[in-house]
């Protein structure tokens, strides 16, 4: 979408040290994945390769992988990540009402990312902060207790 | 040397969100112009529990427990409370039951009839400190095992125990560990199960989090007994809190040789090490969850073989759950009798449950195994908010079923619940009221499993995804009669024809609504109205005479469908609302209504 992928040499060089160092254990490729994740905000065809050609894995085994699991994304995500916890104690509390108003706001769905590469919207399973039901985040900020109004205001914010 | 008093402040994942490392900080800064820092001490701790009131501070030596504080309450508390020794009258939490104020903490009715076992350490110490932990007694059980015991006493003591497995499956614990025992591979493996997926749980989070030495210990107990060298936490990597103290905690005890080689001079070598999940709720089930370890997709396969004959890298694994191992070591240092006398005949011990939902204290809690639902919700929990009514209350999760009001004085324990035709799952346990439709919520944990369904056997895959078709539909207002008994078959099917605990018990929440509300499901479908008010196409939302006329809605409303003056009764326009509820929400005096018999004559005109 929006935003391209950096894949810089600094980038790259960090994600060889990390193979370096999880080569020497056993089962190195879930503790990898994470770490590209991390270093590029996602994991495209790209770096899937010289993953694969490191590990001496196939690309078709960690493609499987990375589509599997739904913390690996191939494409980048917005700059700011929107989630909406949809665990059951903020369901019930009337998370989707608060979910139904950022896609409404945004003109987006769960899951997709702006066209300008701003926002991605998502669904979230639980946070475990069920104390603060119904909750949502905004990159590493947890607000709770919210509602469609707040959801609203820290948006605007955000803008 | 000695501090005369000692702050503590929650650092779980739900006092942290809502600002307790800021509030440190500005102990911190506030203590020290005051010239007081050397006089007291600050700990941040794992989670108290009661999460509604967080950020929770709670002053020691008099244990008084301060609710909602915020930053700018600081200043306050360190001039009148640690200065002047007066308590900050306004801070001080009201009990949520009676309303009454308490002195301190010991008071509060939350933790009357609660038991803390697993729970020992989480808000008394600082997870960081492993030194605090010792002081606890910690390491002592390893000690006790590596130097007085044989593998096989120690097997015996688990089993005499009666410790089941708490995540979910009940299964014996002491036999668990006979089985990895038994082989003579030299290379075998113990699993921390820490992929605590469950919607609305949070207890493995909270011991992790406040007290992950505890955890460490029974590994290692665990690791002697069944003659492993080498541990795995597969924590889930959405608590990074979590897996910052575990790491930390780690890295301590082997500072301390209390994970490494020959741990307490007994010639045991054992060591830990944390992997992480990548976000799919199936590798909470042990071959999946080995599968991710060893780099595949996360999918279960047939059993047998057991983990405990071919587990992680085809080597025999013992498998337990963060809560099992956190009762372990006392298991050691009270003894198997003392253990067995809690609890009930079949379920020994207690059991933690993550109370969520519609209750008034949302937070966890400990009791012991025979506890009633009743008690738990009504006592501990402090009962419905908002002056609703009990409707229902869903335990074990995506996996469990629907409780309602005629059961709830059942004693609380595997058996009983799986009897009810629930289960206890890893104990979250959600709290609904008569604003809850029990059709959406039904269709809500089923979305949760199609999503989470890895697809590798049929029934799962498409089974659960047809139900959820037939669930959406019932909830859009076109479901027929015939659709129940489809939904019912259907459910049967996929519970007796999947791979895995996944499918084998995705269609209990469905199953178990229809049971218990059936009348519930007839209304969508023949009278196609929603009792609750919650699907949209099923329910009209009308203003009552109640309404005072604050305007309040009409503010919240997002399309514009609500008009009136100031101290007037006001109207929802029907063409316009999309029944989000949202009014309902703001309204202070409950004067909108969505039950069919306010808005029937309304809309019929």
């Amino acid at each position: 979408m929006g935003t391209k992928v950096l894949i810089t040499k600094e980038r790259l060089a960090k994600l060889y040290a990390a193979m370096e160092r999880n080569k020497l254990k056993p089962g190195p490729l879930m503790p990898t994945l994470q770490e590209a994740q991390s270093i590029f905000g996602c994991v495209p065809i790209e770096i899937q390769k010289i993953i694969g050609k490191e590990l001496h894995e196939s690309v078709a085994k960690i493609n499987g992988v990375v589509t599997f699991y739904s913390m690996f994304s191939i494409e980048p995500k917005g700059e700011n990540i929107i989630s909406v916890c949809l665990g059951t104690a903020c369901y019930v509390r009337g998370s989707q009402g608060v979910l139904d108003a950022f896609a409404d706001d945004l003109k987006l769905k769960a899951g997709e990312t702006s066209a300008d590469g701003k926002f991605t919207l998502q669904a979230t399973r639980c946070i475990g902060a069920c104390g603060l039901a119904p909750t949502f985040t905004v990159n590493e900020t947890v607000y709770g207790n919210t509602t469609v109004q707040k959801a609203r205001e820290v948006l605007a914010g955000i803008r | 040397m000695l501090e005369r008093m000692q702050i503590l402040m929650c650092g779980g994942t739900g006092c942290l969100s809502s600002h307790s490392k800021e509030i440190r900080t500005e102990f911190d800064k506030a203590l020290s112009e005051m010239g007081l820092r050397d006089e007291v001490q600050l700990v941040m701790t794992g989670c108290f529990g009661l999460c509604e009131k967080g950020p929770v501070v709670i002053v020691y030596p008099d244990e008084t427990f301060y609710s909602h504080v915020t930053v700018a309450d600081i200043h306050e508390i360190c001039e009148e409370h640690v200065l002047k020794g007066r308590p900050v009258e306004r801070l001080i939490v009201k009990d949520p039951v009676d309303k009454q104020k308490v002195k301190n903490f010991g008071e509060l009715k939350f933790y009357a009839k609660q038991k803390r076992i697993a729970l020992r350490n989480c808000g008394n110490i600082n997870p960081l400190d492993i030194n605090e932990y010792i002081a606890k007694d910690g390491y002592l059980a390893l000690g006790k095992c590596l130097t007085e015991l044989k593998p096989l006493e120690v097997i015996d003591w688990m089993k005499r125990s009666g410790l089941r497995g708490r995540g979910g499956g009940g299964f014996p614990t002491g036999q668990k560990w006979e089985f990895a025992s038994k082989s003579n591979d030299p290379v075998k493996y113990v699993i921390c199960n820490a992929d605590e997926g469950d919607p609305g749980a949070f207890m493995d989070r909270a011991v992790l989090e406040g007290d992950p030495h505890s955890v460490l210990e029974a590994m290692a107990i665990c690791g002697y007994a069944i003659g492993a060298h080498q541990g795995y936490i597969y924590c889930r990597a959405e608590y990074p809190v979590a897996v910052e103290r575990l790491n930390h905690a780690i890295g301590q005890a082997r500072e301390y040789s209390l994970l490494g080689k020959n741990i307490f001079n007994s010639g045991f070598d054992f060591d830990i090490e944390v992997r992480l999940g990548a976000g799919a709720f199936v590798c909470g089930e042990e071959t999946a969850l080995m599968a991710s370890i060893e780099g595949f997709r996360g999918m279960p396969r047939l059993k047998p073989p057991f983990p405990a004959v071919k587990g992680l890298w085809g080597h025999p694994t013992n498998v337990n759950n963060v809560e099992t191992f956190a009762n372990v070591p006392v298991v050691y240092l009270k003894g198997p009798d003392w253990f067995k006398a809690i609890g009930t005949a079949k379920s020994s011990g207690t059991k933690v449950f993550a109370l969520g939902g519609k209750i008034a204290n949302t937070g966890l809690l400990e009791v012991p195994m025979g506890t009633t639902l009743r008690e738990v919700i009504f006592d501990i929990g402090g009962g419905i908010p908002n002056k609703r009514k009990f409707k229902a209350v869903q335990t074990g999760g995506p996996s469990g079923g629907c409780i309602t009001e005629k059961s709830l004085d059942t004693p609380i324990d595997f058996d009983n619940l799986i009897a009810l035709g629930s289960m206890m799952g890893s104990g979250g346990m959600i709290v609904m009221d008569e604003d809850n439709c029990m059709v959406d919520v039904a269709r809500f944990y089923l979305d949760f499993t199609v999503d989470e369904s890895c697809g590798k056997c049929t029934p799962c895959r498409e089974g659960t995804r047809r139900m959820l078709d037939i669930l959406n539909k019932i909830c859009r207002g076109d479901g027929t009669l015939e659709d129940l008994d489809t939904l019912e078959s259907l459910g049967n099917m996929v519970k007796d024809t999947s791979l895995c605990g996944l499918g084998q018990t995705a269609p209990n929440p469905v199953l178990s609504t229809l049971k218990h509300f059936r009348e519930e499901y007839v209304a969508h479908v023949v009278d196609k109205i929603c009792p609750a008010g919650v699907c949209p196409n099923l329910t009209n939302f009308v203003i009552t005479d109640k309404c005072i006329g604050c305007t309040k809605c009409m503010k919240n409303c997002p399309v514009g469908a609500i008009s009136g003056t100031v101290k007037q009764k006001h109207k929802i326009d029907l063409d316009k609302c999309i029944r989000c509820g949202a009014c309902k929400k703001a309204c202070p005096v409950n004067a909108i209504s969505s039950k069919p018999e306010d808005w029937r004559a309304i809309v019929r005109g």
